[in-house]
């Protein structure tokens, strides 16, 4: 076989796996743009809204738990330590065997294949982003400005509240960014011990062998993340109090110090997050 | 107990899949990030296209990227190769922002001496910025090995997991034990190559040992949030 021939094939086999492609693709997006899929309890349309359901409630449940924490955390300057070592702890364990685990210790207590357990491994794994998110949002505040503050007469509420806070707010919304992409894409997986959400697709696809239907739930599950995303990566840009742009906040190119310690950095926490 | 005593062939065996499913990503994903790093420490525009293409990579939750590589790649749903590609496509987007930092981070004035002193811009590089950016690169190389470890268990739904394979296992038996024993081990693994790249660290850069420990993957909690 003269080398011609090999590149030949080689393109070839490189043009047949190209139209294999192209035709998974818009079989997926045929399925998805036809109007009865989205009908009824198993459609694309329940299932999306279970999907952000559920990423909606454990979020909610975890800016409850985190947030407040965040700030004190923040303000007082204590127990920074402790959520370095939780989230740096919280990142090593396996999200997907956690998840089972805990729905199968809520079979075990009576609960069924409910989606409780679900939810609640949802809001503890969001937690550590969002803790992270709002203290360091705290500790990134000018301790000159704080001291303006302090100075002026305002109480340490009103530090926290009006001056912290609002200054705190991009890289809270950063760490709220990387919760929520990292709740979108557990609950994908979640799909594999409960019903409802858009990884049903996948979980199906997979079990029936029925690869358009991987497809469909892939592509949907990635819009869903990309368009989240792409929210609240504009609700952290309009959040940003007037006078603090990205430019007035310590970057990290030219003195090197900032580089290890990258939460001064406005957008350290915006880093999504895969998963599932 | 008994259940991991008597499938503990089983249990290294996977764990063995595990070390080398993730480990080649986080070693894939390392070289690649240092001349795309390098390549976007030095232009804006390259420096914006990686970032936002690797970003919205990284966006893709990693189910659905283990599903659509083999329509891309071709390759069998089942074969390895879409799970190590999708965790090194992870990998390079959860580097990258951090290995430009460590780039940039290399003060100008190094780089103007060196280049005074007449090195070329390739062994000033590998000379100079490289070994000097280290210790940066090491904190971000830590973080994504941590990460991979445990992301890899996702696979398990697509038949190549690794340790992940008790997740589903344990899960279909109803048996707790094995899904605590996949995590434990899971978690040991991730300590594993944490210890030795911090050992490879201390050989490779005997300067910097208290800068090492300060910029422990466990204290850079702020970027790149993976879990799974």
């Amino acid at each position: 076989m003269s080398p011609l021939d090999g590149i030949e094939n080689f393109l070839r086999s490189l043009v047949a796996s190209f139209l294999n492609a192209l035709e998974f693709f818009l079989k997926a997006f045929a399925f998805i743009f036809d109007p009865t899929n989205w009908a009824g309890d198993a459609g694309i349309g329940a299932r999306l809204l279970a999907h952000l359901g559920i990423t909606v409630l454990s979020i909610l449940i975890a800016i409850v738990l985190a947030v407040p924490l965040g700030l004190l955390i923040g303000h007082t300057g204590r127990g920074r330590s402790a959520v370095i070592a939780i989230t740096g702890a919280a990142r090593a364990l396996p999200t997907f065997g956690v998840l089972i685990l805990f729905v199968l210790i809520g079979i075990n207590f009576g609960a069924g294949l409910s989606l409780t357990p679900v939810i609640a491994v949802l809001a503890v794994l969001a937690v550590p982003p969002l803790l992270a998110g709002a203290y360091s949002g705290v500790e990134a505040v000018d301790r000159e400005t704080v001291d303006s503050a302090r100075a002026i007469g305002m109480t340490e509420w009103q530090i926290l509240t009006r001056v912290e806070l609002p200054l705190a707010l991009p890289l809270l919304i950063g760490g709220l960014r990387s919760a929520t992409l990292q709740v979108i894409a557990t609950a994908t997986i979640a799909a594999y011990v409960a019903q409802g959400g858009l990884g049903r697709y996948l979980i199906e696809g997979i079990q029936l062998r029925d690869y358009t239907r991987a497809v469909v739930g892939a592509i949907l599950v990635a819009a869903l993340a990309l368009i989240v995303d792409g929210v609240l990566a504009v609700v952290q840009k309009l959040v940003a109090p007037r006078g603090v742009s990205r430019g007035a906040t310590r970057t990290t190119s030219s003195t090197g110090m900032t580089a290890r310690r990258p939460t001064r950095s406005p957008d350290a926490t915006r880093t999504p997050v895969t998963e599932g | 107990m008994t259940w991991l005593w008597n499938n503990l062939g089983l249990i290294l065996g996977l764990t063995a899949d595990h070390a080398r499913l993730s480990g080649i990503p986080i070693l894939v994903g390392f070289a690649a990030s240092i001349p795309l790093g390098w390549f976007a420490s030095r232009s804006r525009v390259a420096r914006a296209i990686l970032l936002t293409g690797f970003g919205i990579l990284y966006t893709i939750p990693s189910l659905a990227l283990f599903v659509v590589l083999p329509v891309i790649l071709g390759t069998k749903i089942l074969d390895e190769t879409n799970v190590v590609v999708a965790l090194t496509i992870y990998a390079i987007a959860m580097m990258l922002r951090g290995t430009i930092d460590a780039f940039g981070s290399v003060s100008g004035d190094v780089l103007e001496s060196a280049r005074a002193q007449g090195f070329s811009s390739v062994s000033r590089f590998w000379t100079v910025q490289f070994p000097l950016a280290g210790p940066v690169l090491l904190a971000n190389l830590r973080v994504v090995s941590v990460s991979t470890v445990s992301l890899l268990s996702v696979a398990a739904l697509i038949g190549s997991g690794g340790l992940g394979y008790l997740f589903t296992n344990g899960y279909q038996q109803y048996f707790l034990d094995e899904i605590v024993i996949g995590i434990v081990f899971t978690v040991l693994l991730a300590l594993v190559f944490d210890t030795v790249l911090v050992i490879v660290g201390r050989i490779l850069m005997p300067w910097n040992r208290p800068k090492v420990v300060r910029t422990s993957a466990l204290r850079t909690p702020q970027r790149d949030w993976v879990g799974a």
